[in-house]
């Protein structure tokens, strides 16, 4: 066990989607847990299973996906546990958007364009019994907002979203998904539609937002600098699996799992015109048709024997350092 | 300084420029009901050179009119006024054989590799269209597409399928090879990779290094990724609002970056490096950009300018030369 104090622990999640072209093995046995308080990130490329992954804590799998298996545990406060799996809907809807909270990346798509913004906050904060009413909650919505640093939040209460700004909107996300005061705050890809200016606005204000309120961060980027500037743990995908796991200095002080480094190389950092780029050869796999053994073995320099047949596990190599990977695993398990 | 002078400076520091563009503007109509009732100012008066065989890069945030200039300097849209120069020839003046030339030897990648390729025609005909469209002869199709195809790192087994067969990166090759097919000399890249992974940006962005070594190709780079555009650059040009707030070699620009939009813009980007990022220096990123149909009077960036004094308020700053080849357009180094 990593953390003395979890919010969310994850065993061994399996997520499928059954579509006409076959059956995607989306998520492939990911294992983790977020300590209380912390800001963990999980960094990967389209098509990797973070957003899936993160989706799965609530059960916010759509058909044709379905959680195969797993076990999903919420701690809303220390030593009272929730198995998620085991909920009904009617109670993972009360824990959605209360305890648990999600930004996902296209604010527009997050909000109804026939209703206000105020309205939006409202309802949010209605539904879980924090206010007694809509009228009730837009009186109040005003005051969320200036939580999330909206300029001028009284008056974009009435305003509806095609009158905000793409950096606008996603604060009037933001707005809503701490209307209720949430313990864990999932953010998927919360500035990828917006600019690098106001990226840095909001990831700012998250930060502060987080130490003042004692929020629990869980964010979903493919942005190395992000992850370099915001996180304290962090957990690399690839393929539907986790494939390293290590607090932030030391991952990219020691990066260990050969795609981990193969990314970090692959991100132009203040280098030049006269400097070659690494590149990862090859293109992330189908995932109908995954590669037996280790996932990334047909793109990795360093393969050989085991690597095409058995799966590496994910084992802790340093202490909170764990890679999926032969070169640092025996056949056992053990190093 | 005026537009001449500076474009006369660029050439005696930047080297012989492939594009001249010269007070180049765009406005786009806003309709009302009855009439227009405004313009955007998408590109509003910017003047630069791409010199030969380099790459300029052109950033800055999302409407700040960096394809619309990437579009016109291509002759794509017809602009409001202003003049661009392909080796010496007006192209907004040119016709007939000479515009079908030019239209040859300067070429667009675009950014979305699944817009941009046809879906109904085979990776053979994608490449083969633009010979077809320019009447050009070729020996042997076949053969000049597989060389095409090696060049971009395919080969001949990928020669007749159809795009949705191939990832978004070797679509982006695709795209390549269907530029390269008429031998152009210039070539406007609009952000070419912002559609892709980082690990298959690599691979694209370092095929587009080779190939421009080794066909002498001129880039205009088109991007809003700061680390991408310093890894592909000669020079950079940053657009705010319209505007080019500073021009420069690469690496000085971003070493020693003058105006205070690209001092921010800087900061803002995040570092992929924790010990560096806590290290970096703390700058407040105030505001949103304004819209470009009301742009501020006065230095577009005032509003959001930590040094805004009251000139800034009411005269436009001009471009002007702060060091040796290094230009900036901020009151806090021209003359008033």
């Amino acid at each position: 066990m990593r953390c003395k104090d979890p919010i969310i622990v994850v065993k061994d999640l399996y997520v499928n989607f059954y579509t006409y072209a076959g059956v995607v093995k989306a998520i492939n046995g990911v294992s983790f847990e977020i300590c209380r308080g912390e800001t963990y990130c999980l960094v990967g490329e389209t098509g990797c299973g973070k957003s899936v992954t993160s989706r799965a804590l609530t059960r916010l799998i759509k058909s044709p996906g379905r959680i195969e298996k797993g076990e999903i545990y919420f701690y809303p406060e220390p030593g009272k546990k929730i198995d998620i799996m085991k909920l009904s809907d009617e109670e993972i809807r009360k824990i959605r958007g209360y305890d648990i909270a999600y930004i996902f990346q296209d604010p527009s798509a997050s909000l109804d364009p026939l209703y206000t913004i105020g309205y939006h906050v409202a309802e949010t904060m209605a539904f879980h019994g924090v206010v007694q009413s809509i009228k009730e909650g837009i009186k109040k919505a005003a005051q969320v907002l200036r939580l999330a640093k909206m300029p001028d939040p009284e008056s974009r209460v009435r305003a509806f979203p095609h009158e905000l700004s793409g950096g606008m909107k996603q604060r009037a996300v933001i707005g809503m998904s701490l209307a209720n005061r949430p313990k864990l705050l999932i953010a998927d890809e919360p500035t990828t539609a917006l600019d690098v200016t106001i990226q840095a606005q909001i990831m700012n204000f998250l930060k502060e937002l987080k130490e003042k309120e004692n929020l629990t961060l869980l964010l979903i980027t493919h942005n190395m600098g992000l992850v370099a500037e915001m996180c304290d743990t962090v957990a690399v995908m690839y393929a539907g699996e986790i494939v390293e796991e290590a607090p932030v200095e030391e991952l990219f002080k020691n990066p260990l799992h050969p795609y981990t480094r193969g990314l970090m190389r692959a991100v132009p950092k203040h280098v030049g015109k006269n400097v070659t780029l690494e590149s990862i050869p090859g293109t992330v796999p189908n995932l109908i048709f995954p590669p037996p053994g280790c996932r990334f073995h047909p793109r990795c320099p360093y393969r050989f024997d085991p690597c095409d047949k058995k799966r590496p596990p994910l084992i802790e190599i340093e202490k909170n350092h764990k890679v999926a990977c032969w070169l640092y695993a025996k056949e056992g398990g053990k190093r | 300084m005026n537009s001449k002078e500076l474009i006369n400076y660029m050439k005696s520091t930047f080297g012989e420029p492939m594009v001249e563009v010269v007070d180049l503007k765009k406005y786009f109509p806003v309709k009302g009901v009855f009439r227009t009732i405004g313009y955007v100012r998408a590109v509003d008066g910017v003047s630069f050179i791409v010199p030969k065989g380099k790459t300029l890069g052109l950033v800055g945030e999302s409407g700040c009119g960096k394809t619309t200039t990437g579009r016109l300097i291509l002759r794509l849209i017809e602009p409001t006024s202003g003049h661009v120069y392909f080796d010496g020839k007006d192209i907004f003046k040119l016709k007939g054989k000479k515009l079908l030339e030019f239209r040859r030897k300067a070429q667009m990648v675009f950014q979305d590799p699944y817009m941009s390729l046809d879906p109904r025609m085979t990776v053979f005909d994608i490449i083969m269209e633009p010979i077809r469209a320019h009447k050009i002869k070729v020996e042997d199709p076949q053969k000049f597409v597989v060389n095409l195809l090696y060049e971009v790192g395919l080969n001949e087994t990928h020669l007749y399928r159809y795009p949705h067969e191939f990832s978004g990166g070797q679509r982006q090759r695709i795209a390549v090879a269907r530029v390269l097919a008429l031998e152009p000399e210039f070539i406007v890249l609009d952000e070419p990779t912002s559609a892709l992974d980082v690990s298959v940006q690599a691979q694209i962005l370092n095929m587009l290094k080779d190939l421009q070594a080794k066909r002498g190709l001129t880039y205009l780079f088109i991007s809003h990724d700061l680390g991408v555009v310093r890894y592909m650059s000669d020079y950079i040009a940053v657009m705010y609002l319209g505007k080019i707030v500073e021009m420069g070699p690469a690496e000085e620009v971003f070493e020693k970056p003058l105006h205070p939009y690209t001092k921010m813009l800087f900061a803002s980007m995040p570092v992929p490096d924790p010990f560096e990022a806590k290290k970096k220096p703390k700058v407040e990123v105030i505001g949103e950009p304004p819209s470009p149909i009301n742009p501020p009077p006065g230095c577009r960036f005032h509003p959001r300018c930590q040094y805004a004094m009251d000139i800034c308020r009411k005269k436009e700053p001009p471009l002007v030369m702060a060091e040796k080849g290094h230009f900036v357009a901020c009151w806090l180094y021209a003359k008033k």
